[in-house]
């Protein structure tokens, strides 16, 4: 029996008649051809988040990003102006990774006053100027002007730091994140600054482990013993309905009751939980921040009471998750083949006035861990089965209906790349 | 010699659990048998509320070392509060070969 109000279509898939209600086919997480299209098609066209405004506090400030997917490693800096810029992190003269630590492929941060190639000393100022060559004299008719670094399109949204690997792109990060986009806006993620980031290796397309935080029929059954039983009984007996789905071009969302943020009855939860009064779904008391009554339009969009959590899937790799109780989570998915990618989970809030309000982020970021490797772990073994091909088409029920749509645009960013090309190469992956 | 504050002289025998990064903690756990996940929580759990009355005597953003140690075994618990409370076994159930680390954590 429904709970919660569907569209007059009858279901909140047939509200988007173009995604269809048919079977679909999985073959675009398990075909590394898929991949390499992809790469170019999605990772090396659309907007990228690769981090915040607070991870750069001031001039000279810098992070690192290796975007595999991408075909390349990007420094990201603020230069003394304000500004923030980005750059291949490749030195002019002969190509050296430039900003790395002991490990190449390690990602780095720090703040300088200039980047310093490691192999024959060139210099760059912050703003990607070429500075200093060494024997500059040895070179012939060598013009600076001409060798600074290769910059990339950098933009923010509301702290938010992307970047767009395509020289030809005209489209700003506001218009491509859209009416989704621009509904959060206002929403006071600069206040929440207290940061928890994990990080893992996980061996499945990065799509499955989208579709895994893009729905939450999942969460009754294969989180089951984090609850205890006689809650647990009643969850899957309940199982899963959103309260709202809103679809908007690549990007998407799910917004959810509240479940457990507080819970009805104290005896539901385990001890710990009772103590700290926090969880899964965080701390259950707010912060005292401003900006968390009056919400943006775009969270919470059914103005629900039992309001919960909204799950915003912004095309490709980049998804938010704002909760009823004050913080805000992201996941990133960072592919490194078809059939592996590391999965970044960052969890941010108000920072803490005292022992309990710490401990309560504590529990809330030790028990992300302890589901997300639960969540992980399946991801595993559904990637090798998929790649046994023994079953190719699969059903997808109306709470999935931002898988479906993943996968839809996903296929669909392939094809127009194809199309661009005089001899498209026809791929099995279309369902 | 004692480490933590002296009115929490009953958790000086579980002071190792007193561990400054989540990487050491979780370590901690996975190396530890239920048994001693037990011990340390039988005697950790019924304090939480003390200590955390202990610490917020004084300014969060200053806390004397003795306090902060007694912050880092509040965490150690709450890390082995999952083994003790539900999963009756140091890892995760169902995570296999599934691995997650932490690269950014507060301060303290």
């Amino acid at each position: 029996m429904a709970h919660f109000a569907k569209p007059s279509e009858g279901s909140w898939t047939e509200h988007y008649p173009e995604l269809g209600t048919g079977p679909v086919s999985y073959e675009d997480s398990i075909s590394p051809e898929h991949y390499e299209l992809e790469r170019k098609a999605i990772f090396g066209r659309t907007w990228l988040n690769v981090g915040r405004v607070e991870q750069l506090p001031r001039s000279g400030s810098y992070f690192t990003k290796e975007l595999d997917a991408a075909g390349t490693s990007i420094v990201v800096v603020r230069s003394p102006d304000g500004t923030i810029r980005s750059f291949h992190n490749m030195c002019r003269h002969r190509g050296n990774k430039l900003v790395w630590n002991d490990y190449p492929h390690q990602e780095t941060s720090g703040t300088c006053r200039q980047f310093t190639c490691k192999y024959h000393g060139w210099r760059y100022s912050v703003e990607g100027q070429l500075t200093f060559v060494q024997q500059e004299s040895e070179f012939f008719n060598l013009d600076r002007e001409d060798y600074g670094l290769a910059s990339i399109a950098v933009e923010t949204w509301e702290g938010f730091i992307f970047v767009n690997l395509d020289p030809d792109n005209t489209t700003s990060v506001q218009e491509y994140l859209g009416d989704l986009g621009a509904g959060m806006v206002g929403y006071p993620f600069d206040q929440m600054t207290q940061v928890y980031k994990y990080r893992a290796d996980v061996g499945a397309n990065w799509k499955l482990f989208i579709d895994a935080f893009a729905e939450f029929y999942h969460a009754p059954i294969l989180h089951a013993k984090q609850a205890t039983a006689e809650e647990s009984r009643k969850l899957s007996g309940y199982g899963f309905e959103a309260l709202a789905y809103e679809l908007d071009g690549p990007h998407g969302m799910v917004s959810s009751w509240g479940g457990m943020s507080p819970p009805k009855d104290v005896d539901m939860v385990k001890p710990i939980e009772r103590v700290l009064r926090s969880g899964l779904f965080g701390p259950w008391d707010r912060p005292g921040i401003d900006g968390l009554d009056q919400l943006p339009p775009a969270i919470n969009p059914a103005r629900h009471r039992a309001w919960g959590v909204d799950s915003f899937v912004f095309f490709p790799n980049f998804m938010v998750l704002v909760w009823q109780t004050g913080w805000y989570l992201t996941y990133h998915y960072w592919p490194t083949s078809y059939n592996t990618h590391i999965f970044e989970g960052t969890l941010y809030f108000v920072p803490p006035k005292n022992a309990r309000e710490r401990l309560q982020q504590e529990l809330a970021a030790v028990t992300f861990k302890e589901y997300s490797l639960q969540d992980g772990n399946t991801l595993e073994a559904t990637q090798t089965m998929l790649e046994s091909r023994a079953v190719s088409q699969f059903p997808l029920n109306d709470q999935e209906i931002l898988l479906r749509q993943l996968h839809k645009t996903a296929r669909g960013y392939v094809e127009d790349y194809q199309k661009s090309f005089a001899t498209p190469v026809r791929i099995s992956a279309a369902s | 010699m004692s480490i933590l504050p002296t009115e929490f002289g009953d958790l000086e025998p579980f002071a190792d659990w007193s561990l400054e990064s989540e990487a050491e903690r979780y370590a901690k756990r996975l190396s530890s048998t239920l048994d001693e996940l037990q011990a340390f929580y039988d005697a950790a759990f019924p304090r939480l509320e003390d200590a955390m009355a202990y610490i917020d005597q004084f300014e969060f953003t200053a806390l004397p070392p003795s306090a902060t140690r007694l912050l880092w075994l509040c965490y150690s618990l709450v890390n082995a509060s999952f083994p003790v409370e539900v999963w009756r076994q140091p890892r995760v159930p169902d995570s296999g070969a599934a691995s997650m680390d932490m690269l950014i954590e507060p301060a303290v």
